[in-house]
Protein backbone atom coordinates (compact mmCIF):
# COMPACT_ATOMS: atom_id res chain seq x y z
CA UNK A 1 0.00 0.00 0.00
CA UNK A 2 1.79 3.07 -1.29
CA UNK A 3 1.94 6.17 0.98
CA UNK A 4 0.59 8.49 -2.21
CA UNK A 5 -2.67 6.25 -2.22
CA UNK A 6 -3.32 7.09 1.47
CA UNK A 7 -2.53 10.54 0.69
CA UNK A 8 -4.95 10.72 -1.95
CA UNK A 9 -7.74 8.20 0.45
CA UNK A 10 -7.21 10.84 3.31
CA UNK A 11 -7.79 13.85 0.51
CA UNK A 12 -11.41 12.25 -0.40
CA UNK A 13 -12.47 11.81 3.38
CA UNK A 14 -11.78 15.72 3.89
CA UNK A 15 -12.70 16.92 1.18
CA UNK A 16 -16.13 15.24 0.77
CA UNK A 17 -16.74 15.55 4.50
CA UNK A 18 -15.51 19.18 4.51
CA UNK A 19 -13.46 18.63 7.38
CA UNK A 20 -9.64 20.29 7.69
CA UNK A 21 -7.26 17.25 5.96
CA UNK A 22 -4.99 17.10 9.35
CA UNK A 23 -7.76 15.75 11.35
CA UNK A 24 -7.67 12.34 8.83
CA UNK A 25 -5.67 9.78 9.63
CA UNK A 26 -4.51 6.39 8.90
CA UNK A 27 -5.52 5.70 12.20
CA UNK A 28 -8.76 7.71 12.28
CA UNK A 29 -12.25 5.49 12.81
CA UNK A 30 -15.67 6.31 11.16
CA UNK A 31 -17.28 6.84 14.09
CA UNK A 32 -14.69 8.95 15.55
CA UNK A 33 -14.85 11.09 12.28
CA UNK A 34 -18.69 11.37 12.82
CA UNK A 35 -18.95 9.52 9.22
CA UNK A 36 -22.76 8.25 8.82
CA UNK A 37 -24.29 6.05 6.37
CA UNK A 38 -24.70 8.92 4.18
CA UNK A 39 -21.41 10.21 4.45
CA UNK A 40 -20.07 7.00 3.64
CA UNK A 41 -21.44 6.52 0.16
CA UNK A 42 -20.21 9.75 -0.55
CA UNK A 43 -16.97 9.06 0.29
CA UNK A 44 -17.36 5.37 -1.22
CA UNK A 45 -18.68 7.77 -4.41
CA UNK A 46 -15.62 9.88 -4.49
CA UNK A 47 -13.16 7.24 -4.27
CA UNK A 48 -14.72 5.40 -7.15
CA UNK A 49 -14.00 8.69 -9.17
CA UNK A 50 -10.62 9.41 -7.61
CA UNK A 51 -9.18 5.70 -8.15
CA UNK A 52 -11.36 4.85 -11.49
CA UNK A 53 -12.80 2.02 -9.81
CA UNK A 54 -16.09 0.17 -8.49
CA UNK A 55 -16.73 -0.79 -5.02
CA UNK A 56 -18.92 -3.65 -4.63
CA UNK A 57 -21.47 -3.11 -1.75
CA UNK A 58 -20.22 -6.40 0.17
CA UNK A 59 -16.94 -5.08 0.22
CA UNK A 60 -17.55 -2.09 2.26
CA UNK A 61 -20.09 -3.87 5.02
CA UNK A 62 -17.15 -4.82 7.94
CA UNK A 63 -15.44 -0.88 7.12
CA UNK A 64 -14.45 0.98 9.97
CA UNK A 65 -12.42 3.06 9.81
CA UNK A 66 -9.61 4.52 7.68
CA UNK A 67 -6.68 1.91 7.00
CA UNK A 68 -9.47 -0.63 6.40
CA UNK A 69 -10.45 1.60 4.05
CA UNK A 70 -7.00 2.05 2.47
CA UNK A 71 -6.43 -1.89 1.88
CA UNK A 72 -10.19 -2.40 0.77
CA UNK A 73 -8.98 0.35 -2.13
CA UNK A 74 -5.37 -1.07 -2.54
CA UNK A 75 -6.80 -4.54 -3.31
CA UNK A 76 -9.25 -3.37 -5.37
CA UNK A 77 -6.22 -1.35 -7.56
CA UNK A 78 -4.32 -4.31 -7.70
CA UNK A 79 -6.96 -6.75 -8.58
CA UNK A 80 -7.80 -4.33 -11.56
CA UNK A 81 -3.98 -3.97 -12.84
CA UNK A 82 -4.44 -8.32 -12.91
CA UNK A 83 -7.51 -8.56 -14.82
CA UNK A 84 -6.81 -8.97 -18.78
CA UNK A 85 -8.17 -6.20 -20.98
CA UNK A 86 -11.52 -6.20 -21.76
CA UNK A 87 -11.99 -7.04 -25.56
CA UNK A 88 -13.30 -4.71 -27.12
CA UNK B 1 -67.68 13.56 13.02
CA UNK B 2 -68.21 11.86 9.58
CA UNK B 3 -66.91 7.97 9.53
CA UNK B 4 -65.47 6.95 6.39
CA UNK B 5 -65.65 4.26 4.05
CA UNK B 6 -63.26 2.39 1.52
CA UNK B 7 -65.69 1.77 -1.21
CA UNK B 8 -63.59 1.30 -3.84
CA UNK B 9 -60.41 -0.60 -4.45
CA UNK B 10 -57.94 -1.02 -7.86
CA UNK B 11 -54.42 -1.48 -7.69
CA UNK B 12 -51.91 -3.01 -10.68
CA UNK B 13 -48.27 -3.54 -9.39
CA UNK B 14 -45.61 -6.65 -9.61
CA UNK B 15 -48.50 -9.04 -8.29
CA UNK B 16 -51.21 -8.54 -10.45
CA UNK B 17 -53.05 -6.39 -12.94
CA UNK B 18 -56.06 -5.95 -10.20
CA UNK B 19 -56.97 -5.80 -6.75
CA UNK B 20 -57.83 -9.02 -6.55
CA UNK B 21 -54.99 -10.34 -8.22
CA UNK B 22 -53.46 -8.31 -5.70
CA UNK B 23 -55.31 -9.60 -2.64
CA UNK B 24 -54.50 -13.46 -4.34
CA UNK B 25 -50.76 -12.83 -4.19
CA UNK B 26 -50.02 -11.52 -0.88
CA UNK B 27 -52.91 -13.57 1.08
CA UNK B 28 -50.33 -16.75 -0.40
CA UNK B 29 -47.44 -15.15 -0.15
CA UNK B 30 -46.18 -14.56 -3.67
CA UNK B 31 -43.73 -12.38 -4.42
CA UNK B 32 -43.06 -10.39 -7.70
CA UNK B 33 -39.71 -9.58 -7.37
CA UNK B 34 -37.43 -10.88 -10.49
CA UNK B 35 -35.02 -9.89 -13.04
CA UNK B 36 -35.85 -5.60 -14.16
CA UNK B 37 -36.90 -5.87 -17.79
CA UNK B 38 -37.53 -2.29 -19.04
CA UNK B 39 -34.14 -1.00 -18.23
CA UNK B 40 -30.79 -2.76 -19.40
CA UNK B 41 -29.15 -3.56 -15.62
CA UNK B 42 -26.01 -4.79 -17.48
CA UNK B 43 -23.80 -2.06 -16.02
CA UNK B 44 -25.71 -2.62 -12.43
CA UNK B 45 -24.47 -3.80 -8.98
CA UNK B 46 -28.47 -5.26 -8.82
CA UNK B 47 -30.47 -6.72 -10.96
CA UNK B 48 -33.73 -7.31 -9.59
CA UNK B 49 -36.96 -5.20 -9.35
CA UNK B 50 -40.82 -5.24 -9.15
CA UNK B 51 -41.81 -4.52 -12.62
CA UNK B 52 -46.16 -5.07 -13.86
CA UNK B 53 -45.01 -7.86 -16.24
CA UNK B 54 -45.00 -7.10 -19.92
CA UNK B 55 -46.69 -4.23 -19.20
CA UNK B 56 -47.96 -2.41 -22.46
CA UNK B 57 -50.70 0.57 -22.83
CA UNK B 58 -52.58 -0.84 -25.55
CA UNK B 59 -55.41 -2.59 -23.64
CA UNK B 60 -55.34 0.20 -21.76
CA UNK B 61 -55.27 3.64 -23.79
CA UNK B 62 -55.79 4.19 -27.29
CA UNK B 63 -52.05 5.33 -28.75
CA UNK B 64 -52.82 8.68 -29.23
CA UNK B 65 -54.01 9.54 -25.23
CA UNK B 66 -51.00 7.33 -24.04
CA UNK B 67 -48.38 9.44 -25.94
CA UNK B 68 -49.58 12.00 -22.85
CA UNK B 69 -48.86 10.06 -20.44
CA UNK B 70 -46.12 8.66 -18.69
CA UNK B 71 -46.15 4.91 -17.17
CA UNK B 72 -46.28 6.63 -13.79
CA UNK B 73 -49.82 8.65 -14.64
CA UNK B 74 -51.25 5.37 -16.73
CA UNK B 75 -50.80 3.21 -13.53
CA UNK B 76 -52.71 5.77 -11.77
CA UNK B 77 -55.55 5.93 -14.28
CA UNK B 78 -55.79 1.99 -14.69
CA UNK B 79 -56.00 1.43 -10.71
CA UNK B 80 -58.50 4.82 -10.64
CA UNK B 81 -60.76 3.07 -13.31
CA UNK B 82 -61.16 0.07 -11.23
CA UNK B 83 -61.53 1.84 -7.98
CA UNK B 84 -64.42 3.86 -8.82
CA UNK B 85 -66.16 1.00 -11.03
CA UNK B 86 -65.54 -1.28 -7.88
CA UNK B 87 -67.39 2.08 -5.69
CA UNK B 88 -69.65 2.55 -8.47
CA UNK B 89 -70.60 5.85 -7.10
CA UNK B 90 -74.17 7.36 -7.68
CA UNK B 91 -72.37 10.23 -9.89
CA UNK B 92 -74.46 13.76 -10.31
CA UNK B 93 -73.33 16.27 -11.56
CA UNK B 94 -72.56 17.97 -7.84
CA UNK B 95 -70.74 14.87 -6.83
CA UNK B 96 -68.25 15.56 -10.02
CA UNK B 97 -68.32 19.07 -9.09
CA UNK B 98 -67.29 18.53 -5.52
CA UNK B 99 -65.06 15.16 -5.53
CA UNK B 100 -61.38 15.27 -4.44
CA UNK B 101 -58.70 13.56 -6.27
CA UNK B 102 -55.35 13.29 -4.14
CA UNK B 103 -52.34 11.86 -5.39
CA UNK B 104 -48.97 10.33 -4.17
CA UNK B 105 -45.92 10.43 -6.33
CA UNK B 106 -42.47 10.72 -5.24
CA UNK B 107 -40.17 10.94 -9.07
CA UNK B 108 -43.10 11.59 -11.09
CA UNK B 109 -42.30 10.78 -14.88
CA UNK B 110 -39.12 9.62 -14.40
CA UNK B 111 -38.77 7.54 -17.63
CA UNK B 112 -40.13 10.82 -19.67
CA UNK B 113 -37.29 12.85 -18.55
CA UNK B 114 -34.60 10.51 -18.67
CA UNK B 115 -35.59 10.15 -22.61
CA UNK B 116 -35.85 13.99 -22.79
CA UNK B 117 -32.59 15.12 -21.00
CA UNK B 118 -30.75 11.89 -22.75
CA UNK B 119 -31.78 13.88 -25.85
CA UNK B 120 -29.81 16.87 -25.09
CA UNK B 121 -27.07 15.24 -22.96
CA UNK B 122 -26.22 12.06 -24.41
CA UNK B 123 -27.41 12.52 -28.42
CA UNK B 124 -25.76 16.09 -29.03
CA UNK B 125 -29.88 17.37 -30.33
CA UNK B 126 -30.80 20.99 -29.22
CA UNK B 127 -34.14 20.05 -28.16
CA UNK B 128 -36.33 17.46 -26.29
CA UNK B 129 -40.10 16.33 -26.65
CA UNK B 130 -42.36 19.34 -26.03
CA UNK B 131 -44.49 16.76 -23.71
CA UNK B 132 -41.52 16.31 -21.60
CA UNK B 133 -43.15 18.82 -18.65
CA UNK B 134 -46.73 17.52 -18.91
CA UNK B 135 -45.76 14.03 -18.53
CA UNK B 136 -42.80 14.79 -16.12
CA UNK B 137 -44.78 16.34 -13.63
CA UNK B 138 -45.80 14.47 -10.23
CA UNK B 139 -49.21 15.66 -10.47
CA UNK B 140 -50.05 14.27 -13.86
CA UNK B 141 -51.30 11.01 -12.31
CA UNK B 142 -54.04 13.18 -10.56
CA UNK B 143 -54.73 15.62 -13.70
CA UNK B 144 -55.35 12.65 -15.99
CA UNK B 145 -57.74 11.25 -13.15
CA UNK B 146 -59.82 14.12 -12.91
CA UNK B 147 -60.42 13.85 -16.85
CA UNK B 148 -61.18 10.47 -16.75
CA UNK B 149 -64.01 11.14 -14.98
CA UNK B 150 -64.64 14.79 -15.60
CA UNK B 151 -63.99 15.30 -11.41
CA UNK B 152 -63.51 18.49 -10.72
CA UNK B 153 -62.94 19.43 -7.49
CA UNK B 154 -60.30 19.66 -4.88
CA UNK B 155 -57.39 17.65 -6.73
CA UNK B 156 -53.59 17.52 -5.85
CA UNK B 157 -50.77 15.85 -5.51
CA UNK B 158 -48.23 14.84 -2.43
CA UNK B 159 -44.81 14.06 -2.70
CA UNK B 160 -42.72 13.05 0.50
CA UNK B 161 -40.46 10.46 -1.27
CA UNK B 162 -41.96 6.81 0.47
CA UNK B 163 -44.75 8.37 2.58
CA UNK B 164 -46.37 10.18 -0.55
CA UNK B 165 -49.66 7.76 -1.09
CA UNK B 166 -49.83 7.84 3.08
CA UNK B 167 -50.17 11.44 2.83
CA UNK B 168 -52.45 11.65 0.22
CA UNK B 169 -54.49 8.92 1.67
CA UNK B 170 -55.21 10.31 5.18
CA UNK B 171 -55.35 14.15 3.65
CA UNK B 172 -58.50 12.81 1.64
CA UNK B 173 -59.75 11.06 4.95
CA UNK B 174 -59.47 14.36 6.59
CA UNK B 175 -61.66 15.70 3.91
CA UNK B 176 -64.13 13.26 3.77
CA UNK B 177 -64.34 13.50 7.53
CA UNK B 178 -64.29 17.12 8.25
CA UNK B 179 -67.21 17.47 4.92
CA UNK B 180 -65.22 19.47 2.76
CA UNK B 181 -65.44 16.84 0.00
CA UNK B 182 -68.65 14.11 -0.45
CA UNK B 183 -66.20 11.50 -1.91
CA UNK B 184 -62.66 10.95 -3.01
CA UNK B 185 -60.29 9.18 -5.31
CA UNK B 186 -56.67 8.76 -3.99
CA UNK B 187 -53.93 6.99 -3.62
CA UNK B 188 -50.45 6.91 -5.45
CA UNK B 189 -48.49 5.74 -8.45
CA UNK B 190 -45.30 5.63 -9.67
CA UNK B 191 -43.00 4.04 -12.26
CA UNK B 192 -39.34 4.38 -11.16
CA UNK B 193 -37.41 1.96 -13.50
CA UNK B 194 -35.29 4.69 -15.30
CA UNK B 195 -31.92 3.99 -15.85
CA UNK B 196 -31.14 7.55 -14.14
CA UNK B 197 -32.98 6.58 -11.32
CA UNK B 198 -31.74 3.33 -10.74
CA UNK B 199 -28.36 4.39 -10.81
CA UNK B 200 -28.99 7.31 -8.22
CA UNK B 201 -30.39 4.25 -6.52
CA UNK B 202 -27.43 2.21 -7.04
CA UNK B 203 -25.24 5.19 -5.39
CA UNK B 204 -27.24 5.18 -2.21
CA UNK B 205 -25.88 1.64 -1.93
CA UNK B 206 -29.62 0.64 -0.29
CA UNK B 207 -30.69 -2.03 -2.93
CA UNK B 208 -30.74 -5.70 -2.27
CA UNK B 209 -28.15 -7.68 -4.56
CA UNK B 210 -31.00 -10.57 -4.54
CA UNK B 211 -35.12 -10.23 -3.05
CA UNK B 212 -36.44 -8.07 -0.36
CA UNK B 213 -36.27 -9.56 2.93
CA UNK B 214 -37.60 -7.40 6.01
CA UNK B 215 -36.90 -7.49 8.93
CA UNK B 216 -34.81 -11.01 8.24
CA UNK B 217 -31.51 -11.15 9.80
CA UNK B 218 -29.60 -11.85 6.46
CA UNK B 219 -31.14 -8.50 4.83
CA UNK B 220 -29.42 -6.70 2.17
CA UNK B 221 -31.86 -3.74 1.46
CA UNK B 222 -34.42 -3.06 -0.29
CA UNK B 223 -36.37 -4.07 -4.14
CA UNK B 224 -37.53 -1.10 -6.15
CA UNK B 225 -41.06 -0.99 -7.14
CA UNK B 226 -43.83 0.36 -9.59
CA UNK B 227 -47.06 0.56 -9.88
CA UNK B 228 -50.67 2.17 -8.22
CA UNK B 229 -53.17 1.52 -6.02
CA UNK B 230 -56.55 3.68 -5.71
CA UNK B 231 -59.25 3.88 -3.04
CA UNK B 232 -62.45 5.57 -3.20
CA UNK B 233 -63.58 7.24 0.14
CA UNK B 234 -66.94 8.19 0.91
CA UNK B 235 -68.91 8.98 4.65
CA UNK B 236 -69.91 5.44 5.86
CA UNK B 237 -73.81 6.83 6.16
CA UNK B 238 -74.23 7.90 3.19
CA UNK B 239 -72.50 4.45 1.37
CA UNK B 240 -74.61 2.23 3.48
CA UNK B 241 -77.49 4.11 2.70
CA UNK B 242 -76.72 3.55 -1.02
CA UNK B 243 -76.02 -0.06 -0.29
CA UNK B 244 -72.68 -0.12 -1.53
CA UNK B 245 -69.68 -2.79 -0.81
CA UNK B 246 -67.58 -1.62 2.19
CA UNK B 247 -64.07 -2.82 2.06
CA UNK B 248 -63.09 -1.07 5.61
CA UNK B 249 -63.31 1.82 7.40
CA UNK B 250 -60.42 4.56 7.67
CA UNK B 251 -60.27 5.53 11.24
CA UNK B 252 -57.47 7.56 11.72
CA UNK B 253 -54.80 9.82 10.63
CA UNK B 254 -50.98 10.80 12.17
CA UNK B 255 -48.11 12.48 10.72
CA UNK B 256 -44.68 13.63 11.93
CA UNK B 257 -41.58 14.88 10.83
CA UNK B 258 -37.89 13.67 12.27
CA UNK B 259 -36.14 16.54 12.10
CA UNK B 260 -33.25 14.68 12.62
CA UNK B 261 -31.23 13.21 9.51
CA UNK B 262 -31.83 13.40 5.68
CA UNK B 263 -31.86 9.84 5.09
CA UNK B 264 -31.33 8.17 8.37
CA UNK B 265 -34.85 7.35 9.67
CA UNK B 266 -35.51 8.19 13.62
CA UNK B 267 -37.21 5.69 15.65
CA UNK B 268 -38.65 8.47 17.90
CA UNK B 269 -39.63 10.36 14.77
CA UNK B 270 -41.85 6.68 13.18
CA UNK B 271 -42.96 6.51 17.27
CA UNK B 272 -44.79 9.57 17.30
CA UNK B 273 -46.50 9.33 13.93
CA UNK B 274 -48.01 6.11 14.93
CA UNK B 275 -49.03 7.47 18.41
CA UNK B 276 -50.78 10.55 16.03
CA UNK B 277 -52.71 8.32 14.53
CA UNK B 278 -54.02 6.33 17.27
CA UNK B 279 -54.96 9.64 18.86
CA UNK B 280 -56.83 10.59 16.23
CA UNK B 281 -58.43 7.36 16.02
CA UNK B 282 -59.08 7.87 19.69
CA UNK B 283 -57.66 4.11 20.03
CA UNK B 284 -55.45 2.58 22.44
CA UNK B 285 -52.20 0.32 21.70
CA UNK B 286 -54.25 -2.53 22.72
CA UNK B 287 -56.90 -2.54 20.12
CA UNK B 288 -54.43 -2.94 16.99
CA UNK B 289 -54.35 -6.44 15.91
CA UNK B 290 -52.08 -5.64 12.35
CA UNK B 291 -49.32 -3.29 11.64
CA UNK B 292 -48.63 -3.54 8.09
CA UNK B 293 -44.85 -2.32 8.33
CA UNK B 294 -43.05 0.08 6.47
CA UNK B 295 -40.17 -2.70 5.82
CA UNK B 296 -38.27 -1.87 3.57
CA UNK B 297 -35.10 -4.48 4.03
CA UNK B 298 -32.58 -2.03 5.10
CA UNK B 299 -30.58 -2.50 7.64
CA UNK B 300 -31.31 0.52 9.38
CA UNK B 301 -35.16 1.08 8.99
CA UNK B 302 -36.12 -2.28 10.10
CA UNK B 303 -33.95 -1.82 13.27
CA UNK B 304 -35.41 1.52 13.78
CA UNK B 305 -39.15 0.40 12.91
CA UNK B 306 -38.53 -2.95 16.03
CA UNK B 307 -37.72 -0.03 17.85
CA UNK B 308 -40.37 2.57 17.47
CA UNK B 309 -43.14 0.08 17.41
CA UNK B 310 -41.60 -1.59 20.51
CA UNK B 311 -41.68 1.96 22.03
CA UNK B 312 -45.68 2.48 21.21
CA UNK B 313 -46.84 -1.16 22.34
CA UNK B 314 -44.30 -2.09 25.14
CA UNK B 315 -44.78 -5.93 25.68
CA UNK B 316 -47.67 -6.52 23.61
CA UNK B 317 -45.43 -6.45 20.25
CA UNK B 318 -45.17 -10.51 21.59
CA UNK B 319 -48.70 -10.64 20.45
CA UNK B 320 -49.21 -8.18 17.60
CA UNK B 321 -48.35 -9.13 14.11
CA UNK B 322 -46.25 -6.97 12.17
CA UNK B 323 -45.67 -8.21 8.38
CA UNK B 324 -43.87 -6.26 5.35
CA UNK B 325 -45.50 -6.46 2.00
CA UNK B 326 -42.48 -4.97 -0.06
CA UNK B 327 -41.31 -8.89 0.37
CA UNK B 328 -43.98 -9.19 -2.48
CA UNK B 329 -44.59 -6.01 -4.18
CA UNK B 330 -41.20 -4.16 -3.87
CA UNK B 331 -41.11 -0.52 -2.96
CA UNK B 332 -43.13 1.00 -5.15
CA UNK B 333 -42.17 4.60 -3.44
CA UNK B 334 -44.64 7.20 -4.11
CA UNK B 335 -47.23 4.43 -4.21
CA UNK B 336 -46.04 2.07 -1.72
CA UNK B 337 -48.33 3.80 0.50
CA UNK B 338 -51.21 2.86 -1.11
CA UNK B 339 -50.37 -0.32 -2.29
CA UNK B 340 -49.65 -1.03 1.84
CA UNK B 341 -52.64 0.33 2.88
CA UNK B 342 -54.81 -1.81 0.37
CA UNK B 343 -52.66 -4.91 1.96
CA UNK B 344 -54.07 -3.47 5.37
CA UNK B 345 -57.72 -3.85 4.22
CA UNK B 346 -57.40 -7.37 2.82
CA UNK B 347 -55.83 -8.12 5.66
CA UNK B 348 -58.99 -6.44 7.43
CA UNK B 349 -61.26 -7.48 5.01
CA UNK B 350 -60.62 -11.00 4.27
CA UNK B 351 -59.35 -12.37 7.34
CA UNK B 352 -56.05 -13.24 6.29
CA UNK B 353 -52.81 -11.44 7.60
CA UNK B 354 -50.71 -11.38 4.49
CA UNK B 355 -46.71 -12.58 5.40
CA UNK B 356 -43.51 -11.37 4.85
CA UNK B 357 -42.24 -13.47 2.31
CA UNK B 358 -38.21 -14.10 1.91
CA UNK B 359 -37.80 -14.68 5.26
CA UNK B 360 -34.80 -16.52 6.59
CA UNK B 361 -33.72 -16.27 10.18
CA UNK B 362 -34.42 -14.03 13.10
CA UNK B 363 -33.18 -10.88 13.93
CA UNK B 364 -32.65 -10.13 17.79
CA UNK B 365 -32.49 -6.41 16.62
CA UNK B 366 -36.04 -6.89 14.64
CA UNK B 367 -38.03 -8.86 18.33
CA UNK B 368 -41.35 -8.79 16.18
CA UNK B 369 -44.12 -11.74 14.84
CA UNK B 370 -43.82 -10.74 11.33
CA UNK B 371 -45.35 -13.69 10.20
CA UNK B 372 -42.51 -15.31 8.37
CA UNK B 373 -43.51 -16.53 4.89
CA UNK B 374 -46.59 -17.60 5.40
CA UNK B 375 -49.99 -16.07 5.58
CA UNK B 376 -52.11 -16.08 8.82
CA UNK B 377 -55.81 -16.54 9.50
CA UNK B 378 -57.31 -14.08 12.00
CA UNK B 379 -60.02 -11.78 12.28
CA UNK B 380 -58.51 -8.03 13.50
CA UNK B 381 -60.64 -4.90 14.23
CA UNK B 382 -57.91 -2.50 13.81
CA UNK B 383 -54.80 -2.41 11.89
CA UNK B 384 -51.96 0.57 11.39
CA UNK B 385 -50.28 1.09 7.63
CA UNK B 386 -46.63 2.82 8.34
CA UNK B 387 -45.04 4.62 5.56
CA UNK B 388 -41.65 6.66 7.06
CA UNK B 389 -40.29 8.38 4.46
CA UNK B 390 -36.09 9.82 3.11
CA UNK B 391 -36.27 12.97 5.06
CA UNK B 392 -37.86 11.75 7.82
CA UNK B 393 -41.14 12.55 6.86
CA UNK B 394 -43.87 9.82 8.63
CA UNK B 395 -47.42 8.94 7.70
CA UNK B 396 -49.68 6.11 9.55
CA UNK B 397 -52.96 5.07 8.58
CA UNK B 398 -55.43 3.37 11.09
CA UNK B 399 -57.93 1.65 9.53
CA UNK B 400 -61.13 -0.54 11.06
CA UNK B 401 -62.78 -3.87 9.33
CA UNK B 402 -66.30 -3.57 8.42
CA UNK B 403 -68.87 -5.92 10.74
CA UNK B 404 -70.50 -8.03 8.33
Amino acid sequence: MSDDLIQRVLKVISTSKRIPPETVTIDSDFAQLNIDSMDAVEILFALENEFDISIPDDAVRAVRNVRQMCEGIDKLITDKASEPPAVQ
Amino acid sequence: MVRVAITGAGAICALGRTAAEFAAAISSGRSGIGPIRSTNMSEFRFRNGAEVPDYSHTPYFDDRRADFMDRFAQFAVIAAREAVADAAPAWTPELRENAAIITGSCVGGQSTEDTGFQEVYKHGRNRVHPLTIPKTMANAGASHISMEFGVTGPSFTISTACSSAAHAIGQAYWMIRSGAAPLAITGGSEAPFSFGILKAWEAMRVVSPDTCRPFSKDRHGMILGEGAAMLVLEPLDAARARGARIHAEIVGFGMSADASHITQPSAEGAARAMRAALRDAALAPDQIGYINAHGTGTLANDISETAAIQAVFGSRVKNLPVSSTKSMHGHALGAAGALECLAAIVALRDGILPPTANFNERDPECDLDVVPNHARAAQVEYALSNSFAFGGLNAVLALRAVAH
